[in-house]
C-alpha cells in the first residue's frame, strides 16, 4: 500500500482537528476536536511502525506501544479537561471559550473590576 | 476544500502507484474518504449532539484503518477507549454543561476565518511534505500481520514494560485529579442545593473569588 | 609671644568664635552672647598689642609654605605694616562694639545665635584681608567677607525687601569679583609670586607687562566691593540688613577693604597714568552722585549708605592722586563716625518705630527720647560735615590737600588731570555732604508735629557703644600728627586754602539746607504722614524689620517718600526725583542686563517647552502607537492566540523547508 494514503489522512485529520480547536466556541467541542488531533498522530504512528517493521526490520515496535500510550493518555486528557470544563461552567455559568475572556485588556478588564467592587460592596 | 485537496492528492499519486491499485487500496480510500467527511462534520455542524456522534463515525472509521494496516489490537483499543467510553464522556460533558439540544446558531466563534486560514495553510504544507517525501515509499502489507495481540503484547512487555508502569501512575493521577475538579466545595454545595437552577448566579461567583 | 604670634591669633580668634557659636547656638544659648564678644573683644587687645610693637616702623613679613601648589607657590603669609596695623585696630574696636550693641539689639532675636557667629566669622575674615601677605589668602578672605555679608543683609529674610536685596548684593559683587580674581591671577603670573612684597617688588624692577589691564581688572573688583560707580547700586538696598551689619560691613571695614586693597597694591595702579585717571573720575563721579542721591533718600539708612558710597569716593579719590596716607586716614576717622551714625540710626529707628525721615520729621521731641543718640549722632554729622575740629574734616583736609598737590603738579605718579578731578568734585561734595548731614540732623532731631511715641528706654550697651565710638570721631582727627610716622611720611597736615575752601563750603551747605527746612517747616504740619511699626515694646530689630518691610506700602518707595516739606526737595529741585531713586541706574541695569536675561530665558523656556519637547512627545508617540496596537491583541480569547502561534509555527515550518530543501 501507498505510504502517501495513511499520512495525507493523518494530516487531512489533524488540520480539521486544528480548524476545530481554533474555530469551536463551546469547550466540549473543543475537546473534542483534540481528539481528532490525537488520532490523526496515531494513525501516523501505526502506518510508520507497519511501514518500518517491513523494511527496517524492526522489532521494537515502538509505533504501536507509542500509540497505546497515546490513547491512554488522551483517555486521560479527557477527563481532566471535562472536569476544568465543568468546574469553569460550574463556576461562570458558560463553557464558551471566548466568553473566559479574564486577561483581556481593556473595558473588559474595567467591567469585571467593576463588578468586583460591587461584590465586594 | 480539505476533499478537493485530498482528492487530487489521491489522483496525483495513484500514477505513481500500482497500475491497478489492490483491493486494500481502494477500500483504504474509501474508508478514508468516509473518515474525513465525518470529521469535517464534526467540527462544523451546528448540533452539539450530532457531533458527538459524528466523532463516533470519525473514530470507528479509524478502526477500519488500523485494521487495513493490520494493527489489530490498537483497533480494538479504538473502539474500546475512544468509541465506548470517550464518546461517552464527552456526550455527559455536553448534558452537564447543559448544551443545547439543536441547532445553535453560535457554535462556531468569531476567530472561524482565521481558523479556516490557519487550518487550510497547514492542510497545504503538510500534505505537500508529505507528498513530497513519500511519494515513493509502499507498505508491504503481505505476510505476518504486524500487530496482533500477541506480537503488541510481547513487544509491550517486554521493552515497554517502565513507560507501562508509569502510565498507570499518570492514569491514577489523572483520576484523582478530575476528581478533586469536579468536587463541589462545602459551602458551595449547599448553595447550590438551595439555589440549583442558577448556577451562574452571583452567589456562586462570590463564593469562588 | 612674638608678633607674628598675636598677628595670628587676631583672625584666628573671632574664628574660633564663629565655630564655637554655631556649634554650640543651639544646645548652649547661654554662651552664645560671651562666645560673640569675649573673641572679638580679644582680639581687639591682641591687634592694638600687634600695632604696638610693630609702632609704625619695619613691616612684619613672614610667611610659610604649607604645601607646594604648582607653578606659582602660594603661601600663609603676613605683611604688617602701618597701614596694616591701624586698619585691623580699626575692624577690633568697630566689631566689639558692634557685637556688643547687637546683644541688646537683637536681644529677643530667635536667630541671634547665627547672626553672631557670622559677624564672627565676617570679622575673621577682614582681618584676615587686613593682615595677609598673600593675594590668594587676601581673596579668601575677601571672599567670606562677602558671603557673610550677603547672609547678613538677608537676615530679616522674611521681608521680600532683605531676600532682593541679598541677591543683588551677590550678583552685583561677583560681576566685580570675576574680573578680580582675573586680575589677580594675571598679577601673579605676571610677578612670579602672589607675596605682596614679590609682586611690588617686580612693580618697583619694572617686571609688569600689563600693568593698565591688571589694574583695571583689579579696578573692578574694587568697584563692586567698596561700593563705587558703577557698581554701588547694591549698597542702598543692603540696608534691609540689621543696622549693625550695616555699621560694620557696609559702612566701616567690607566696603573700606576695596580701598585699603588699593593702598596696598598703590604702586601696580600708579605704574598706569590711565588706571589713575579712571580712577578720579570714578571717584569723582562716585562722591557728587551718591551725595546728591543722599540729599534725596527719605529712609535714614538709605542717607547714610549714600554717604558712604560718597566718603569712599573720597578714599578712592585720594588714591588717584596717589596719597595712600591720606585715603587710609580718612578710611579710620570714617569708620568711626559713619559706624557711630549707623548705630545711632538703630537707636532712632527703634524709638520712633520708623525709618522715615517724613515721619520722624513730624515727631516732636524726638531726641528728648534718646538723647545719648542725640549728642553723639551730632557729633558724626559734624565730622561727616567735615567742620573742624572733628575727626572728618582733618582726614578730608588730607585728601583735598593731597589732590591740591596733584592738581599743582607736585606728585610724581598721579596726573594733573586726576587731580584736577578729585580736588573740585571733593569740593563740591564737600558741600553737598554737609546739606545732607544738616537734613538728617533738622529732620530726625527737630521735627515738629504729634508726641514721638514712647518705646521705653534704649537698652544700655547701645547707649555705651554709642559714647565709645563718638571719642574717636570727636578726637582721632588730632593724629594727623602722628599718622605719618606709621604711613608713607607724608605730611597730612591740613592746608590753608583747602581748608578755607571745604570749611566754608560746607558751612555755605549747612546753612542753605537750614534756610530751606526753615521755609518748608511751615509746609510740614498741612501734610501728615508717616506709619510706625506694630510692635513698639519689640526688640529693636523686629522694629526695624518692620518698618523696613512697611517703608513701600506705606510710602510707595523704598527710597522716596512724598513729601513736599522735604528741604532735600526744595534744594535740588527738579533734580529731586532722580536722585530720589539713584539717577536710574537701577532701571538702565534692569533694561541692560535683567530684562535681556528675562528674554533671554523665556526664549529657552519657549524652546524647551516647544521645540524640544515636541520632539521628546514625538518620540514618544510612536511607541505609544505600536503599544495601543499591541494592546488590541490583548482580547483575552485564547482561540486568537492558538491561531496566531500555529499561523507562525506554519510559517516557521514552510520557512525551515525552504531552507533546508534550498529552494
Amino acid at each position: 500500500m501507498h505510504l502517501v494514503y495513511p499520512a495525507v489522512l493523518s494530516a487531512l485529520l489533524f488540520c480539521t482537528g486544528l480548524y476545530g480547536v481554533l474555530a469551536r466556541r463551546n469547550a466540549v467541542l473543543v475537546l473534542m476536536s483534540v481528539e481528532l488531533m490525537l488520532n490523526a498522530v496515531n494513525l501516523n504512528l501505526v502506518a510508520f511502525d507497519v511501514w518500518l517493521s517491513r523494511t527496517a526490520r524492526e522489532t521494537l515496535h515502538s509505533g504501536q506501544a507509542l500509540t497505546l500510550f497515546t490513547i491512554a493518555i488522551a483517555a486521560a486528557e479527557i477527563g481532566i479537561g471535562l472536569a476544568i470544563v465543568l468546574a469553569v461552567y460550574r463556576n461562570r455559568g458558560t463553557s464558551d471559550i471566548d466568553r473566559l475572556r479574564d486577561t483581556a485588556e481593556g473595558h473588559e478588564t474595567d467591567a469585571l473590576a467593576a463588578e468586583k467592587a460591587e461584590a465586594t460592596a | 476544500m480539505s476533499l478537493a485537496s485530498a482528492a487530487l492528492t489521491v489522483a496525483a499519486a495513484a500514477p505513481h502507484g500500482f497500475l491497478s491499485p489492490t483491493g486494500v487500496e481502494i477500500t483504504f480510500l474509501l474508508v478514508s474518504v468516509v473518515t474525513l467527511a465525518a470529521a469535517l462534520v464534526t467540527v462544523t455542524t451546528r448540533q452539539l449532539v450530532h457531533a458527538a456522534l459524528w466523532l463516533v463515525a470519525t473514530l470507528g472509521g479509524l478502526a477500519v484503518e488500523y485494521l487495513l494496516l493490520t494493527a489489530e489490537f490498537i483497533a480494538w483499543m479504538q473502539v474500546l477507549i475512544y468509541v465506548g467510553s470517550v464518546v461517552v464522556l464527552l456526550l455527559f460533558g455536553l448534558m452537564l454543561t447543559k448544551a443545547p439540544i439543536g441547532r445553535s446558531p453560535d457554535a462556531d466563534s468569531g476567530n472561524r476565518w482565521a481558523a479556516l486560514t490557519v487550518a487550510v495553510a497547514a492542510a497545504a504544507a503538510l500534505v505537500w511534505v508529505v507528498v513530497d517525501a513519500f511519494r515513493t515509499t509502499w507498505i508491504d502489507l503481505a505476510g505476518a500481520p504486524s500487530g496482533t495481540t500477541k506480537i503488541t503484547g510481547a513487544s509491550l512487555f517486554q521493552y515497554w514494560v517502565l513507560p507501562f508502569e508509569a502510565l498507570s501512575v499518570l492514569l491514577l493521577a489523572a483520576l484523582v485529579g478530575a476528581i478533586v475538579l469536579s468536587r463541589k466545595a462545602k459551602g458551595e454545595a449547599t448553595t447550590t442545593a438551595s439555589t440549583p437552577a442558577v448556577p451562574g448566579t452571583r452567589s456562586e461567583k462570590e463564593g469562588v473569588r | 609671644m612674638t608678633t607674628t604670634t598675636l598677628a595670628v591669633l587676631v583672625p584666628l580668634l573671632p574664628f574660633l568664635g564663629a565655630a564655637a557659636g554655631l556649634l554650640l547656638g543651639r544646645t548652649a544659648p547661654g554662651f552664645v552672647r560671651p562666645l560673640a564678644v569675649l573673641p572679638t573683644l580679644a582680639s581687639l587687645v591682641l591687634a592694638v598689642l600687634v600695632a604696638a610693637r610693630q609702632g609704625g616702623g619695619q613691616a612684619v613679613d613672614s610667611a610659610t609654605e604649607l604645601t607646594p601648589t604648582g607653578s606659582v607657590p602660594i603661601e600663609l603669609a603676613l605683611y604688617i605694616n602701618g597701614f596694616a596695623a591701624l586698619v585691623a585696630v580699626l575692624v577690633g574696636v568697630v566689631a566689639s562694639c558692634v557685637q556688643i550693641y547687637s546683644t541688646g539689639y537683637l536681644r529677643d532675636d530667635p536667630r541671634y545665635p547665627s547672626y553672631a557667629a557670622l559677624v564672627s566669622l565676617f570679622t575673621s575674615a577682614m582681618l584676615l584681608v587686613v593682615y595677609s601677605g598673600d593675594l590668594i589668602v587676601l581673596l579668601v578672605g575677601w571672599e567670606v567677607m562677602g558671603i557673610c555679608s550677603y547672609f547678613l543683609v538677608g537676615h530679616y529674610w522674611e521681608t521680600p525687601e532683605a531676600r532682593a536685596a541679598s541677591i543683588k548684593a551677590f550678583l552685583v559683587t561677583k560681576l566685580g569679583d570675576v574680573p578680580f580674581l582675573i586680575g589677580l591671577f594675571a598679577l601673579g603670573t605676571d610677578a612670579g609670586s602672589f607675596r605682596i612684597t614679590h609682586v611690588l617688588g617686580a612693580v618697583a624692577s619694572g617686571g609688569l607687562h600689563q600693568p593698565t589691564l591688571i589694574a583695571l581688572l583689579l579696578l573692578a573688583g574694587v568697584a563692586g566691593k567698596s561700593a563705587q560707580f558703577p557698581l554701588h547700586t547694591w549698597l542702598p538696598d543692603a540696608m534691609a540688613g540689621p543696622t549693625p551689619v550695616s555699621a560694620l560691613i557696609h559702612a566701616a571695614t567690607m566696603v573700606a577693604a576695596g580701598v585699603y586693597f588699593i593702598a596696598r597694591l598703590l604702586p601696580v595702579f600708579e605704574a598706569s597714568s590711565a588706571t589713575m585717571v579712571v580712577l578720579a573720575v570714578m571717584a569723582g563721579v562716585t562722591m557728587v552722585g551718591s551725595a546728591l542721591a543722599a540729599l534725596a533718600q527719605d529712609d535714614i539708612k538709605r542717607v547714610l549708605a549714600y554717604s558712604t558710597i560718597g566718603q569712599l569716593g573720597y578714599m578712592t579719590g585720594a588714591l588717584a592722586v596717589g596719597e595712600r596716607g591720606a585715603a587710609v586716614f580718612h578710611l579710620l576717622s570714617h569708620g568711626a563716625f559713619k559706624a557711630l551714625l549707623f548705630l545711632g540710626a538703630g537707636v532712632i529707628i527703634h524709638a520712633a518705630g520708623t525709618n522715615s525721615l517724613a515721619a520722624m520729621s513730624r515727631m516732636k521731641d524726638l531726641r528728648a527720647r534718646v538723647p545719648d543718640a542725640y549728642w553723639t549722632m551730632t557729633v558724626a554729622l559734624l565730622a561727616l560735615a567735615a567742620i573742624p575740629p572733628f575727626s572728618g574734616f582733618f582726614s578730608k583736609e588730607s585728601v583735598l590737600g593731597a589732590a591740591e598737590h596733584a592738581a599743582t603738579g607736585h606728585t610724581a605718579h598721579a596726573p594733573g588731570a586726576a587731580g584736577w578731578t578729585v580736588l573740585v568734585t571733593g569740593l563740591l561734595t564737600a558741600l553737598l555732604t554737609a546739606a545732607y548731614a544738616t537734613r538728617l540732623w533738622l529732620l530726625a532731631f527737630r521735627g515738629h508735629g504729634a508726641e514721638a511715641p514712647d518705646h521705653g528706654k534704649q537698652p544700655l550697651v547701645m547707649n555705651a557703644v554709642l559714647w565709645v565710638l563718638a571719642v574717636p570721631s570727636l578726637a582721632f582727627g588730632l593724629a594727623y600728627r602722628v599718622l605719618p610716622g606709621w604711613f608713607d611720611g607724608r605730611d597730612l597736615t591740613p592746608t590753608l586754602t583747602t581748608s578755607v575752601l571745604g570749611t566754608g563750603l560746607a558751612l555755605v551747605g549747612g546753612l542753605m539746607t537750614y534756610g530751606a527746612w526753615r521755609h518748608t517747616t511751615a509746609v510740614a504740619d498741612r501734610f501728615p504722614l508717616g506709619a510706625v511699626a506694630a510692635h513698639p515694646e519689640a526688640d529693636a530689630g523686629l522694629v526695624e524689620a518692620e518698618a523696613i518691610a512697611s517703608h513701600a506700602p506705606a510710602y510707595g518707595d523704598v527710597a522716596y517718600a512724598p513729601d513736599p516739606a522735604d528741604p532735600g526737595r526744595l534744594l535740588l529741585g527738579p533734580l529731586h526725583r532722580h536722585a530720589a531713586v539713584g539717577f536710574h541706574l537701577d532701571a538702565l541695569y534692569d533694561a541692560l542686563f535683567v530684562r535681556p536675561v528675562r528674554a533671554g530665558a523665556s526664549l529657552v523656556q519657549f524652546l524647551d517647552r516647544e521645540v524640544v519637547e515636541t520632539y521628546v512627545r514625538g518620540a514618544g508617540a510612536l511607541p505609544r502607537l505600536l503599544g495601543a496596537a499591541v494592546r488590541r491583541a490583548q482580547t483575552g480569547n485564547v482561540q486568537t492566540y492558538v491561531s496566531a502561534l500555529l499561523a507562525g509555527t506554519v510559517v516557521l515550518a514552510v520557512a525551515v523547508l525552504l531552507v533546508a530543501t534550498g529552494a
